[in-house]
């Protein structure tokens, strides 16, 4: 079970992810009750279902998935699960700028996958404020050290908008 | 030159920190190979044929004496005592130890000086042309621009983990010595109404797939780069493929959609970030540029120089015409004979710097045809700087000439190459040794390559050499009619490979038929321009089974 990092401490997932089997498709899989992330081709099939029936809904995006295409749904998620598959994939990365600057996303944004430590400083900047860890890793050596490694940053990102040149004294 | 401030000294010193974690969770085991390779790619580590390989980054090519004392010393002390300069102003070090990269980066930050992504699948370092602000055809010195560049792809988290490599080069003169054709993003600074901005080149590369960029914007002015950039990295990290490597750089995206439809997505894109805080202010240039002034010149009159034949020699080939009178630019050859290309020992590096200190205020610059220049150099002090540059291995006079070719370490070194680069470059040198004839020869850009990976730029010599592997066997073939500069081209491919000791004479024939074919003062590219690749071809091929006849040979066999 991958440890949730949220706010930069160690919490309990309460939410689970909607898995397709290979027999399902977004049409006809059934929907399960409680807080669930649902991936974006089930979302986009079962919108009005989902909406009817969820209390709390959770999107889960791919890589190749474009956020553009749910662009104005955000309103619905308390959650969006940007899925890493490798933790070399940089595209979510992006999708996480978009959500948060351009889409003006309030949500909690997560990063599952392939989740490392090492990532993390790069990903609170884009906007992911909760981090599914990869199995086996040191979630509290992470916690420590994985957000803190820079004191300051050169560019503008979704956590520090204005560049460096417009704050330095 | 750019000097930190204490928030820049932080960052690096923060980086030494980061890293050295990430080496005592790798050594614990809590880091798995895969999972630390990108990590000490991002520092310029690679894990090469006989030990690490070490990328030290020099930001577009300036350095102080006081670096290059660091990078001898640190050349001693943690491998064997040299290094290397490569095309991309970078220092390789051989044969490092990886648990010593943590003190070598400490060491290195104490003179503000880093290996962040000289290597990896990020934005590199920013590199530029190496007579920046003292080149006589510079139109806006482009240095201020490269550090503003430098600092916003320094951990920009966007685009730490893009689908490949991605080399940005800035140029401000008239000639256009950055290769910004070749790059995957090339800027060329130009004046048009008064207005300062940029002609934007995307997705030129050479490499297994050789492509000359396309302008994807005419004019941007310069206060809209980094959004630019920023717009134009993000359709690349979005769209650029990640299922083959060969096919990730931005090459292919430009190449597959079409330079208007990527120039599309990229201003649509760029609609949104247009105008926001990454707009560079007029104070943050100022503040920039302020480190990039004009050092103390005196008023002085053109000098007249001695007459003695070697010297005048070295002075035609090492030094460049310089805007301000009475100095020229010095360029310190790392092209002796028999000594690998780019080659610099830490001695060597102690005497340029003591050279710099003395000559040229503190300052020095790295070429990206791996040579050192003293940029601002009083003509009266040209004979001492030569005679100490002599007695060092430092002043052959061959600058532009056949034997100070760009060559990659090749299979000596590179675990990526598929044959040697530097002893077919040191055969070619012996064979070529005698002065009066290379100097008949005139300009000539021989470019070697150890692989397809090109990082020799053999694509764009004059004469090109590519290393290729056949059935284990090391073969080149070679191009001819590649170019840099504003009329960048890639060069055309003569035929079928040779082996390793036929090149000196293949390089001799093709050089026989020029000197036969030249009118006047013509430049061997000129003539090569004028009467075609045949009359090389047939030379280089005469008397040798090849092509159909060497099939045909086959079938009768």
């Amino acid at each position: 079970m991958a440890q949730l990092i949220k706010d930069k401490t160690i919490a309990v997932d309460t939410w689970k992810t909607l898995e397709l089997a290979e027999s399902e498709t977004p049409e006809t899989v059934a929907l399960p009750a409680g807080d669930i992330i649902f991936p974006l081709p089930v979302w986009q099939a079962r919108k009005t279902e989902i909406i009817s029936t969820c209390k709390r809904i959770g999107l889960l995006i791919q890589p190749d998935e474009r956020v553009e295409d749910v662009a104005g749904d955000l309103e619905y998620f308390i959650v969006i699960a940007v899925n890493f598959p490798k933790f070399v994939d940089g595209r979510g990365y992006s999708t996480a700028s978009l959500l948060r600057q351009r889409y003006a996303y309030q949500g909690e944004l997560r990063a599952v996958g392939d989740v490392l430590h090492d990532q993390l400083f790069f990903m609170q900047r884009v906007g992911f404020d909760s981090y599914a860890l990869k199995d086996g890793k040191n979630a509290a050596h992470a916690v420590n050290k994985g957000f803190s490694s820079f004191g300051d940053v050169y560019q503008a990102s979704t956590s520090q908008p204005q560049p460096l040149f417009r704050r330095r004294s | 030159m750019y000097k930190y401030d204490a928030i820049d000294r932080q960052l690096i010193n923060e980086r030494v920190e980061q890293f050295r974690d990430q080496v005592s969770r790798w050594q614990a085991g809590e880091l798995a190979d895969d999972e630390f390779r990108p990590l000490r790619l991002q520092n310029g580590l690679y894990i090469q044929r006989h030990a690490p390989m070490f990328r030290i980054a020099v930001p577009y090519g300036m350095l102080n004496a006081a670096q290059l004392r660091r990078m001898a010393h640190v050349a001693r002390k943690y491998d064997h005592g040299y290094g290397h300069f490569t095309t991309r102003h970078n220092l390789q070090l051989n044969w490092p130890k990886i648990e010593d990269v943590p003190d070598i980066l400490a060491e290195l930050a104490e003179v503000e000086m880093h290996a962040i992504q000289t290597s990896g699948n990020c934005l590199r370092n920013i590199t530029t042309d190496q007579f920046a602000g003292v080149a006589a055809d510079e139109i806006i010195d482009p240095r201020p621009l490269a550090e503003i560049l430098r600092q916003w792809t320094t951990f920009h988290p966007e685009f730490a983990f893009l689908p490949r490599k991605f080399k940005i080069a800035i140029s401000g003169t008239e000639q256009d010595r950055a290769v910004t054709w070749f790059h995957d993003i090339g800027l060329h600074l130009k004046v048009v109404d008064g207005q300062v901005g940029f002609t934007v080149i995307v997705g030129g590369g050479l490499g297994r797939t050789p492509i000359r960029g396309e302008v994807v914007r005419d004019f941007l002015p310069w206060q809209d780069i980094l959004t630019y950039c920023e717009a134009i990295l993000r359709v690349y990290n979005r769209a650029g493929r990640r299922d083959n490597a060969y096919k990730a750089r931005i090459k292919i995206l430009v190449q597959a959609l079409g330079v208007d439809a990527f120039a599309k997505l990229v201003e649509e894109e760029w609609a949104h970030g247009k105008g926001g805080p990454a707009t560079i202010t007029q104070a943050e240039y100022d503040r920039i540029a302020a480190h990039f002034t004009a050092p103390a010149y005196e008023s002085l009159g053109e000098t007249a120089l001695p007459e003695e034949k070697a010297f005048r020699r070295w002075v035609d080939r090492c030094t460049q015409p310089h805007k301000v009178a009475g100095y020229t630019a010095v360029t310190l050859s790392l092209k002796a004979h028999g000594v690998a290309p780019g080659d610099i020992t830490s001695e060597q590096m102690e005497v340029v710097a003591d050279l710099a200190d003395r000559y040229s205020f503190g300052e020095l610059r790295i070429s990206h045809e791996q040579n050192i220049i003293l940029a601002d150099v009083k003509q009266a002090d040209l004979y001492a700087v030569w005679q100490i540059a002599k007695e060092n291995g430092l002043a052959t006079p061959n600058i532009g000439l056949l034997t100070s070719m760009i060559c990659c370490p090749g299979g000596d070194f590179c675990d990526l190459a598929n044959a040697k680069s530097i002893p077919i470059a040191t055969a070619i040198q012996a064979r070529f040794d005698n002065l009066d004839y290379l100097f008949d020869i005139g300009e000539i850009d021989l470019n070697i390559s150890g692989c397809m990976n090109a990082c020799g730029h053999h694509h764009v010599g004059h004469i090109g050499v590519l290393g290729v592997d056949k059935n284990n066997d090391e073969f080149y073939q070679v191009t001819l009619g590649g170019r840099q500069g504003n009329q960048a081209k890639l060069g055309k491919v003569i035929g079928p490979s040779f082996a390793a000791n036929e090149m000196p004479d293949v390089v001799e024939k093709i050089i026989k038929v020029y000197l036969e074919q030249r009118s006047d003062e013509e430049r061997f590219l000129d003539t090569f321009d004028r009467i075609g690749i045949d009359p090389f071809k047939n030379r280089v091929y005469e008397g040798r089974a090849h092509g159909k006849a060497k099939a045909a040979d086959k079938e009768t066999a």
